[in-house]
């Protein structure tokens, strides 16, 4: 089976001819972006979140969107669910899951589609769940939503969560409240209630970077395998290569709001094509020589709402030319199915 | 070993002296509307800190970690346990005092914006320190102009600005500046770089690295990312539920970990190689609750080698001195304590 995405930046529909197999072996994409931009805008100012950002998600496929903060990977992840302040949000583009246009949603279908085709799990379990009901009843009141059965099947269902999530005791834990449970619990029971109506597609918002490291990797095996077993797309946020490495099919490394690079995890991790995905893996601490100073990237990210014209990256890349403060530089293809936007890779280029 | 060590004028106990001794240090604190229930943050804890080196402690959430740093420098009051720093006693008569401590030891807190007074430009922030241990404004003044040069912040640039205007790293650059303003022989960082990104994570980890040479400090290294500490730490002390399971030179703990909870936290690192990913969870579970912590070994619950002998009694951690000991607190290590594979792991 095929799990390969397409992710470029700013790029026309030819883009996708880049790598031309693709259009013969893939069925429709589960999710497709196309050209997302999405400000932010207040009297002051006008913060550019997202500009120009393309990717698309295979069924059974996993996608981590790489970045560090204020890169633009949760406004991206939200977008999908159009699940930003509509009265201060501008998104332009589109966004379909599932061949549905997301953007052109009547509020009723965006409820239907929240919670059944698309879910979503979060950061902060603590936050994301209702204090006030049991976890029970958290899972049986989304089953019922979205099945319309009775609270003894949406109970019973809430069981069967709990045990596909490895809740150890479910049937005890269904009654208890989320400040009850322990942290890697709660994201387990949010796990639970996200994949409730079976859903297509799971988002995942940095689902453990809350978590302590040895739970940490118990959550990422357990989404491993009911993706797998379940058979869902899944688009997973991180900032931290390891967790990448440890859960991706592709990858797709933000900067400033733009995809810069993308390709398979494997791939992109041991030989990256763009320079700020090799100064990010180059500056993450894991077993350098102890008596050299890490590579860092220098100086630190641009400020959102003031952009540099051209690559975003040019002021703190150690390769730039010229030519990359005149303009935001076109997808380059180095092979198939990766992506960098770089003037400095050598590659085809998109049109 | 430290690599090199001046001789400081401040030094009192000479170069063989431990910088600081902890000895059987204990925090509870009492949990209200519980009878008499308490979190054993920290329960008896002793190590010590030689002086030139970078001594990490890890552990997880919970595990008393950020408690033991406040009880070094008596933010929190230990309820029992001595405190020697450079051969002098802290807090008692004919000892050092808790504010003569204060001066030679400094700390670097986690969340740097509400560790910095939001209504003071920075300049002021790190004269501050300078200032009430008796320096003039003036002097004060060029302390934090000079501070904050050798962070790497220009100070007529970023002097006059309000921590809102600065970004996390140069927030955390700041607090580095007004940690070092006083002078200090010992900087305690308390995850000093887990609220940065990694581009600038980086940066800092080589900051501290510089400073350290350059004004001969001693560290003690606070933080959950194993792979930061093994970077940084000279030796290793391993925290679980307020209690010190293991401690030794670095390249010990991450080549021959003895004990369980070492080993697992050690596996649990993503491995950076999709082709090596972790196919099973070195340990199941999350950290139980440090009110009522489990009996005897705190972490049976946990341990995939418990027996019976881990429920009742206390594993002690041995005896150890000087830099090459490497020991654990584990009944397997004991080869009187009755458990099976005692001798064996």
């Amino acid at each position: 089976m095929s799990r390969r995405a397409t992710c470029v930046t700013r790029s026309p529909a030819t883009a996708y001819l880049g790598t031309p197999k693709m259009a013969l072996e893939d069925a429709a994409p589960l999710a497709e972006v196309h050209d997302l931009n999405v400000r932010f805008v207040t009297r002051e100012a006008t913060v550019h979140a997202v500009n120009g950002v393309s990717f698309s998600v295979q069924p059974g496929e996993v996608l981590c969107i790489l970045g560090e903060s204020g890169s633009g990977k949760t406004v991206t992840l939200r977008a999908l669910m159009r699940l930003l302040p509509p009265r201060r949000t501008r998104i332009e583009g589109s966004v379909r899951v599932d061949g549905q246009d997301v953007l052109a949603m009547s509020s009723r279908d965006l409820r239907d589609l929240r919670g059944g085709l698309v879910a979503m799990i979060f950061q902060e379990p603590m936050t994301a769940l209702d204090p006030v009901y049991t976890v029970g009843q958290q899972i049986g009141e989304t089953v019922r939503r979205h099945t319309g059965c009775d609270r003894r099947t949406a109970r019973a269902r809430a069981l069967e969560l709990l045990e596909l999530v490895r809740i150890p005791s479910a049937e005890r834990r269904l009654d208890a409240y989320p400040h009850e449970l322990s942290g890697g619990l709660r994201q387990r029971a949010m796990i639970a209630m996200a994949l409730s109506c079976d859903p297509r597609l799971l988002l995942a918002d940095e689902p453990t970077t809350a978590l302590d490291a040895t739970v940490q990797v118990q959550v990422l095996i357990l989404l491993r395998r009911l993706q797998r077993e379940l058979g869902m797309g899944m688009i997973f946020v991180t900032h931290d290569l390891g967790v990448a490495s440890e859960i991706a099919d592709t990858v797709a490394v933000m900067y400033a709001g733009r995809i810069v690079e993308s390709g398979p995890v494997a791939q992109v991790l041991s030989a990256p094509a763009h320079p700020y995905t090799a100064g990010l893996l180059a500056s993450t601490v894991h077993g350098q020589p102890r008596e050299r100073d890490i590579d860092a990237i220098p100086g630190s990210p641009p400020d959102m709402r003031r952009l540099p014209r051209g690559c975003s990256f040019a002021p703190r890349c150690a390769r730039r030319i010229a030519q990359c403060r005149l303009a935001v530089p076109e997808p380059r293809f180095p092979e198939p199915g990766r992506m960098a936007a770089c003037l400095v890779v050598a590659g085809v280029r998109a049109s | 070993m430290p690599d090199s060590l001046a001789l400081d004028p401040r030094d009192r106990g000479g170069l063989q002296q431990p910088m600081l001794i902890a000895r059987d240090l204990r925090k509870h604190f009492p949990v209200k509307g519980s009878g008499n229930k308490s979190v054993q943050a920290v329960d008896g804890v002793s190590f010590t800190v030689d002086k030139g080196e970078t001594l990490g402690i890890v552990g997880e959430s919970g595990c008393g970690k950020s408690t033991l740093a406040r009880l070094l420098l008596h933010l929190v009051m230990p309820d029992s346990g001595e405190l020697i720093f450079d051969g002098d006693a802290v807090g008692v008569p004919d000892g050092i005092a808790v504010h003569e401590l204060r001066r030679q030891v400094q700390m670097v807190f986690q969340d740097s914006y509400s560790s910095l007074n939001p209504r003071m430009p920075i300049r002021d922030s790190v004269a501050f320190g300078p200032f009430v241990q008796g320096k003039k404004k003036d002097e004060a003044r060029h302390i934090a102009r000079d501070m904050l040069r050798r962070v790497g912040l220009d100070p007529s640039l970023f002097g006059p600005r309000y921590p809102h205007e600065l970004s996390g790293g140069q927030k955390q650059r700041v607090n580095i500046a007004r940690a070092l303003a006083t002078a200090p022989r010992m900087v305690i960082l308390d995850e000093p770089v887990s609220a940065l990104d990694k581009s600038i994570e980086a940066q800092v980890l080589n900051l501290l690295r510089a400073l350290k040479r350059q004004f001969n400090l001693t560290y003690i290294f606070i933080s959950h990312d194993l792979n930061v500490v093994q970077y940084l730490s000279d030796r290793v002390l391993v925290m679980y539920l307020g209690r010190v399971v293991e401690i030794g030179p670095i390249e010990a703990i991450f080549e021959r970990p003895l004990h369980p909870y070492t080993r697992a936290l050690l596996a649990s690192r993503p491995s950076m190689d999709p082709a090596r990913r972790i196919e099973e969870p070195p340990i199941s579970g999350d950290p139980p609750n440090p009110i009522d912590p489990p009996s005897g070994c705190r972490f049976h619950t946990r341990c995939p080698f418990a027996e019976t002998v881990c429920e009742t009694t206390d594993p002690a951690l041995g005896t150890w001195q000087g830099l090459q000991s490497h020991v654990a607190a584990c009944h397997m290590r004991d080869p009187l304590s009755g458990h099976s594979l005692s001798g064996h792991a």
